[in-house]
């Protein structure tokens, strides 16, 4: 049985933005994945992108700006049937949040990250984002943008990320491929979506990134080369590469960190004797 | 003599905290009553460390002014202690490192002289291991059982090495051997000759709170390094695995709270534990609890601030931060326990609140309760009772589910995520019953009002506060959390020069039990404030919530707990 994931909820997003088409790539991904609502966990930050936790008939909660990942590592440790998502933006993420990022990239929780990335801070309408082009100009940068943008995937791929893609908002077929690969990698998976943001940011438009946007797996390139998958991460102006850049396998955080692996702890009674424990204070 | 001040210091780094725990579970195991404390700056080597006990026959709730026995093993310890010897005392003086300063010590203070180092030397144990040569020593001048000091080393290195804690054991026999050969005739002022057997437990705040929570059910424990709550984060990890729990070390204390949040939201029962500075880095998350009604457990272990402050003493200058962080209204219970047992219940009873009334309730403690062990006579966990508060069941209706429904009462059905056949929404946004983020006049008005009426329904439960003393003596004593025991002892200190006073134990802050403070009010001629801050907060709180005003004040904001004595002045001062 295919299941529907849409909710009755009023979209409040801009017409044209690339949440339309975030949001219609995680529904088919679910169905790809024959998952049911009751087994999804999704974890918003605060953005046009938390918007989406009104619009997907899954567990949502949509927590705080930046903090979407360490909320999401503890429902997966109590819960590890769960799956588990971090939907996050890019300022939401590499701002406020960048240190969960780093340090999700190192841990390696099975769960898997989607990060919005219309590299803008658009919900408080237009100023510029970590992720903001140089030179681009916004409310809070009218001279334009002066530090070189935050390369998430780099950033990921440096702290120890096991799975890291990027997939555009513009190519719905695609981008549900990478999520539905994301999603079944067992570890941390990073996918950054090209999310234009139609309303406020001028520069990065649709048409912008569809002259650009190229896939990784037509070149051959080969995810579990460490060095060359850093060095396509580099790649950005006249072509960006869109696809599963890295990929490994290596122990889970809830692997290594749970006493009983296959048990949820969730599911564990909470009756314990502690008439041992005491001993010890004798 | 049946109550007496055991203390030893030295450089940091020379095993002074264990030495004092062998001590402490030595007069323990010989049944006696013990309360001890350390105290210690922020750095690893070099510094001076203090650990002290008291012991006695009759149950004792704090230290008290004085040593009656000192080991010094530096010449800085000998220094230092000097002026608080009690008449009488001993000092074991390392004569291998410290000399006596003769023209400070009264007549009546006895010196005794060991060569700790070379004993331990001499029996091919490093230099760190004076410290139990100085134990061995004073054990047998106190009329102690060696057998019991060898089964304290023993369970304090338990996890050494056998042939280290027989080398332990074999520098402790050395000290007793000397002390026999040399101080025979020395008169014992304190008699820890073994008495009756019973089994009562040594613990720290922090002991009880762990096992306070791990008793109420508790599985995630997140805890960003930081004193006072270290040794919690050591007990955790060391039992996870055996107990089938999680200690999560986060990469900060915001990720600490949202994945304690997170683990909630789950199913699990999760607390976090910090102190006043990571709970600044949690106040976001405090307010997303609050608003999410997602049950949670913070533990707040006070130290002196502001900022980085007196990161390794104590203080209770955070009462008015944990009552007000987090921007607007949200409910919120905030528990203060008095002592290691108070703190093993109400670790139990947060649980039952937060889940219960679906909110997060923060035990405020300090690194006096956290780190000072207390005697305690038993734990009865089949007292304890779990309850979950009101659960909804995926059934049939599973479609209708609203997780915020209004009630009377405020409280809704909780779910939580990976029930079967049930999808939720849970917002930081205001929201509907169903949880979809809304805006409107009505429902921003019925939300905030069920939110806060849980507090009122919970104000039905809560247990009043206890009163000691005689509830017709006419002075009153009010103070809250870890005052408790130096209050008690100031108490019997009053009552022997004939002063009886009763004293109003607060160790439930919010919701304020209005009541019960008014109705001490009218029954007092006279009122003192005890608290451990500059400002008087909880006499702020008290004045906020009843109108009533308290004059007298003790207040404390050196960093050092109270003792007993000095509150007893202050009171005779001000009588």
């Amino acid at each position: 049985m295919t299941h529907d994931f849409k909710t009755s909820a009023e979209i409040v997003w801009c017409p044209g933005c690339g949440n339309f088409g975030i949001w219609a790539a995680l529904q088919k991904a679910f169905q790809e994945l024959s998952l049911k609502p009751d087994q999804i966990l999704a974890v918003y930050g605060i953005g046009c992108h938390g918007h989406m936790a009104n619009y997907l008939k899954i567990n949502n909660f949509e927590g705080l700006h930046g903090r979407a990942l360490p909320l999401a590592t503890g429902a997966k440790i109590a819960n590890q049937n769960l799956n588990v998502l971090a939907i996050v933006g890019d300022g939401d993420q590499l701002g406020e949040g960048g240190n969960h990022l780093v340090h999700a990239s190192r841990r390696n929780p099975n769960l898997t990250c989607v990060l919005h990335n219309n590299q803008l801070y658009s919900l408080t309408v237009g100023q510029a984002s970590p992720a903001s082009e140089k030179g681009l100009k916004t409310k809070s940068t009218p001279w334009g943008v002066f530090d070189p943008p935050l390369n998430p995937l780099a950033l990921a791929l440096a702290s120890g990320a096991t799975f890291v893609a990027r997939g555009f908002a513009g190519d719905l077929p695609h981008l549900t491929k990478v999520l539905v690969a994301g999603m079944k990698h067992q570890g941390f998976s990073l996918v950054e979506v090209l999310q234009p943001c139609p309303t406020l940011n001028y520069l990065n438009t649709f048409t912008w990134f569809k002259e650009r946007v190229y896939k990784l797996e037509d070149k051959g390139h080969l995810p579990q080369d460490k060095t060359e998958s850093f060095r396509m991460t580099q790649e950005w102006g006249e072509k960006i590469p869109l696809g599963i850049f890295y990929q490994e396998e290596r122990p889970t955080l809830e692997e290594q960190l749970l006493p009983e692996k296959d048990e949820i702890l969730a599911e564990q009674s909470l009756e314990l004797s502690i008439e041992k424990l005491l001993t010890e204070f004798r | 003599m049946n109550d007496f001040n055991f203390k030893i210091a030295g450089e940091a780094g020379y095993g002074i905290a264990s030495a004092g725990l062998i001590f402490a579970k030595t007069a323990l195991r010989s049944g006696y009553s013990v309360f001890d404390f350390n105290e210690y700056p922020s750095l690893i080597r070099g510094g001076h460390n203090v650990y002290g006990a008291r012991v006695a026959e009759e149950e004792v709730y704090s230290p008290s002014f004085g040593t009656d026995l000192l080991i010094a093993l530096n010449q800085k310890a000998v220094e230092r202690h000097t002026k608080e010897l009690s008449p009488g005392a001993w000092v074991i003086l390392n004569s291998d490192k410290a000399t006596a300063p003769a023209p400070d010590f009264s007549p009546g203070i006895n010196i005794l002289p060991i060569p700790l180092i070379k004993l331990a030397q001499e029996n091919g144990a490093p230099e760190v291991m004076m410290n139990n040569v100085a134990l061995g020593a004073a054990i047998f001048l106190l009329g102690g059982d060696f057998k019991i000091l060898e089964s304290a080393v023993h369970d304090v290195f338990s996890s050494a090495k056998p042939e280290i804690i027989d080398l332990n054991i074999k520098v402790a026999r050395a000290g007793f051997d000397f002390a026999q050969k040399n101080f025979k005739k020395r008169k014992i002022l304190f008699n820890l000759k073994k008495k009756r057997a019973g089994k009562p437990l040594l613990l720290t705040g922090n002991d009880a709170l762990c096992l306070g929570l791990i008793k109420a059910g508790c599985k995630f424990f997140a805890a960003y390094p930081m004193t006072p709550i270290n040794s919690m984060i050591a007990y955790w990890a060391a039992k996870a695995r055996e107990l089938n729990l999680v200690y999560y070390q986060p990469e900060d204390e915001i990720a600490g709270i949202n994945s304690a949040l997170g683990a909630a939201h789950a199913g699990l029962r999760a607390c976090v534990a910090t102190s006043g500075g990571g709970f600044s880095l949690m106040v976001e998350a405090y307010g997303l609890a609050g608003m999410t009604e997602t049950p949670l457990v913070i533990i707040e272990g006070q130290r002196s601030g502001p900022s980085s402050g007196l990161p390794t003493w104590t203080g209770q200058g955070d009462l008015r931060f944990v009552l007000g962080a987090g921007q607007d209204d949200f409910p919120r219970v905030v528990l203060a326990p008095g002592d290691p047992e108070e703190c093993f219940w109400q670790a139990i009873e947060a649980f039952n609140w937060a889940e219960k009334y679906q909110l997060p309730v923060v035990i405020l403690v300090d690194k006096y309760l956290s780190e000072s062990r207390q005697t305690i006579s038993s734990l009865d966990e089949t007292r304890v009772k779990i309850d979950r508060g009101l659960l909804f069941s995926s059934t049939a209706q599973s479609e209708d589910y609203r997780r915020y429904r209004l009630t009377e009462n405020g409280i809704s059905p909780r779910a939580w995520a990976g029930q079967a056949d049930l999808t939720f929404f849970t917002s930081s946004y205001e929201h509907d019953e169903s949880g979809w983020a809304e805006e409107g006049i009505e429902n921003r008005k019925a939300m905030m009002e069920k939110r806060m009426r849980k507090l009122e329904t919970l104000k039905e439960e809560m247990p009043p506060p206890s009163i000691y003393g005689p509830s017709e003596a006419p002075l009153g004593l009010i103070s809250w959390g870890s005052n408790k025991g130096a209050i008690r002892e100031a108490q019997k200190i009053l009552r022997v020069q004939g002063t009886e006073t009763k004293f109003l134990h607060l160790n439930f802050l919010n919701p304020f039990p209005v009541e019960a403070v008014a109705d001490f009010f009218r029954r007092s001629s006279k009122i003192w404030l005890v608290e451990q801050n500059i400002t008087g907060q909880l006499a702020e709180l008290i004045r906020a919530r009843t109108g009533l005003e308290i004059e007298n004040r003790i207040l404390k904001y050196d960093g050092r707990p109270f003792l007993p004595e000095e509150i007893a002045v202050k009171i005779k001062e001000i009588t």
